[in-house]
């Protein structure tokens, strides 16, 4: 159980223009949860992410894992219990290193870097097996060069590293959206596939409503760094887009002081749909 | 050139060879600019000097040379990791600072090592000819270090030291510590560095605090012949390596032939080799780019 009580971060404090990216937020994420996280740009998605993955510390706000207190842990530490997926699908492999060394790094996602052999000869079945699971044809080329990969390659390969050992939490960072529509089905297949067959707890922010609604037992809608929406299980289910945009612009209306149907809005709802 | 010119060149394309490795491993695999062996070449010489000297075995010089060079690489690691001074800057931090450093051990500008014991020792006991064991020696010493820096790539460590250079983001996000992947990477390639300086200096029977002024020009310089030759890009880290001790002897090789050139009244001398060098650099750096313009190609 991941929680986060009264997360606030400022970008900018003191500065000129001062941006609140998270106010006070609170969550709770349950063992087994499959939440995908929607908002438009500047909601805080992103933010959330990073604060929970430690690329930076809240200003202010705990987060706690099983009970234990982890705000203060640094990026690289809290590794052993998260598995992440960046939006560029360059950033989740080394283009360097064969596909063979790359899953070895990732397979000591966490644990101490010693003097023995990168790429053990007894792990090399084990990797088959796992890249054979992806039907990209990839288990034959164990030792090819990451960079000769597509987009698309990459990023599946990039969630099986996030998954090879089995992470607490899994962050999906708009894994699917620098990638064309057909690329992109397939790695969002590929996650609900791993997702529920592991049952691992898995946080996904997307700007997809249709990949939101569709997937996950859990939808949380951001905006201006706030939880506006938290709905679950059968009220989950029934969502439709059209309703999810009804209830945005009526949340929006009661906190927003420009009030909904402005220019502003107007640009995010199109950024959502 | 003569037959000594040739072997002379060989032996100093391995002398510096190990520098070159360590510039390879900063430059390529790191992707850390590092300034730091224009003072690291200098410091293992001057601890080498001061030891031989005092009396100290000169193969166990290596060793401190090596350990004087690590804390130097490790210290400008730690100006760019722990205190956030850029990479540049921080290595050039540490060099000027070796600076006073060098002079302090020896306690003078400069140290001859005239008539002192040497590693070269070892193997003309054994009755080879002097211009026979020196590239010999050399070349063991230079093979067996690039042999070390490939097993130490491949390891689960040095494996996460190359992704430290390649997407420093993902091997943090798989709980690597890049601060330490970059403080004992730029550490060893200073190390290597140094213990490059302890051979020169006993080499030439010499240590100088200004030995080290252009160490990175020719490590690069090296390092891109070498890339030239054996193919940039094709290939795992040994063949990089190969690559890097082979740009090594080559760049001496063209030094020595640059120096024998005359054209009219003018001859080259050996202050115009930092000029020639530099340009060496900026040609091969550039030849890509050059070549992918006049062939319409993207790169």
């Amino acid at each position: 159980m991941l929680t986060l009580t009264g997360i606030t971060k400022t970008f900018n404090p003191g500065g000129a223009d001062p941006v609140t990216a998270l106010a006070d937020v609170s969550l709770t994420i349950e063992k087994g949860d499959f939440i995908t996280l929607i908002g438009s740009n500047g909601a805080g998605k992103s933010t959330l992410l990073n604060c929970l993955a430690g690329v930076f510390f809240p200003d202010a706000g705990t987060i706690t894992l099983d009970g234990k207190d982890i705000t203060a842990l640094p990026e690289h530490a809290r590794a052993a219990f998260l598995g992440r997926v960046f939006q560029d699908p360059l950033s989740g492999t080394c283009a360097s290193l064969s596909i063979e060394q790359n899953l070895a790094l990732a397979a000591l996602r966490g644990k101490r870097r010693g003097l023995s052999r990168g790429v053990a000869p007894r792990d090399r079945d084990r990797f088959r097996q796992a890249l054979h699971s992806l039907s990209l044809g990839l288990e034959d080329r164990l030792d090819a060069r990451v960079r000769l990969l597509s987009g698309g390659q990459r990023q599946a390969l990039t969630m099986l590293m996030a998954t090879l050992l089995r992470p607490e939490v899994l962050l999906l960072d708009e894994h699917t959206a620098a990638l064309d529509p057909k690329t992109a089905a397939r790695i969002l297949e590929l996650t609900a596939h791993l997702v529920t067959t592991r049952n691992l707890t898995t946080l996904m922010v997307t700007h997809n409503m249709n990949q939101a609604i569709r997937l996950g037992n859990r939808l949380i809608m951001m905006h201006r760094g706030r939880i506006i929406l938290d709905v679950s299980g059968q009220e989950k289910h029934n969502l439709t887009v059209e309703q999810l945009l009804t209830r945005f612009a009526s949340l929006r209306a009661t906190d927003d002081p420009d009030g909904p149907g402005g220019a502003d809005d107007m640009t995010d709802k199109m950024l959502l749909v | 050139m003569t037959y000594y010119a040739l072997i002379g060149a060989v032996e100093q394309g391995f002398v510096y060879g190990l520098m070159v490795l360590g510039v390879y491993l900063t430059f390529r695999v790191l992707d850390f600019p590092d300034l730091t062996v224009d003072g690291s070449l200098p410091l293992g010489a001057a601890v080498s000097a001061v030891a031989v000297s005092a009396g100290i075995d000169p193969y166990l010089t290596l060793v401190l040379a090596f350990a004087a060079g690590f804390a130097a690489g490790a210290i400008t690691g730690v100006l760019n990791t722990k205190l956030g001074i850029l990479h540049l800057l921080s290595s050039i931090l540490t060099m000027i600072a070796l600076y006073s450093v060098i002079i302090r051990i020896m306690g003078r500008p400069n140290l001859t090592l005239l008539g002192k014991p040497t590693v070269l020792d070892a193997v003309t006991g054994l009755g080879l000819p002097a211009h026979a064991a020196g590239p010999l020696l050399y070349g063991a010493l230079a093979v067996a270090a690039g042999g070390t820096l490939v097993w130490f790539l491949s390891t689960q460590f040095g494996q996460a030291t190359l992704a430290t250079g390649d997407n420093p983001r993902m091997i943090t996000a798989l709980g690597v510590n890049t601060h330490t992947t970059i403080i004992v990477g730029v550490g060893l390639a200073n190390a290597l560095t140094a213990v490059s300086g302890a051979l020169v200096a006993q080499n030439q029977g010499a240590a100088d605090v200004n030995m080290g002024v252009g160490t990175i020009v020719a490590g690069l310089a090296s390092v891109i012949i070498g890339e030239t030759l054996v193919g940039r890009g094709k290939g795992g880290v040994g063949r990089a390596i190969v690559a890097a001790l082979a740009g090594s002897v080559a760049y001496r090789l063209a030094i020595a032939v640059a120096l024998d050139l005359r054209i009219g009244q003018l001859s080259v001398t050996p202050s115009d080799l930092n000029l020639i060098t530099a340009l060496v650099v900026v040609l091969a750096l550039t030849a890509p780019k050059m070549r992918a313009k006049l062939t319409g190609r993207r790169c």
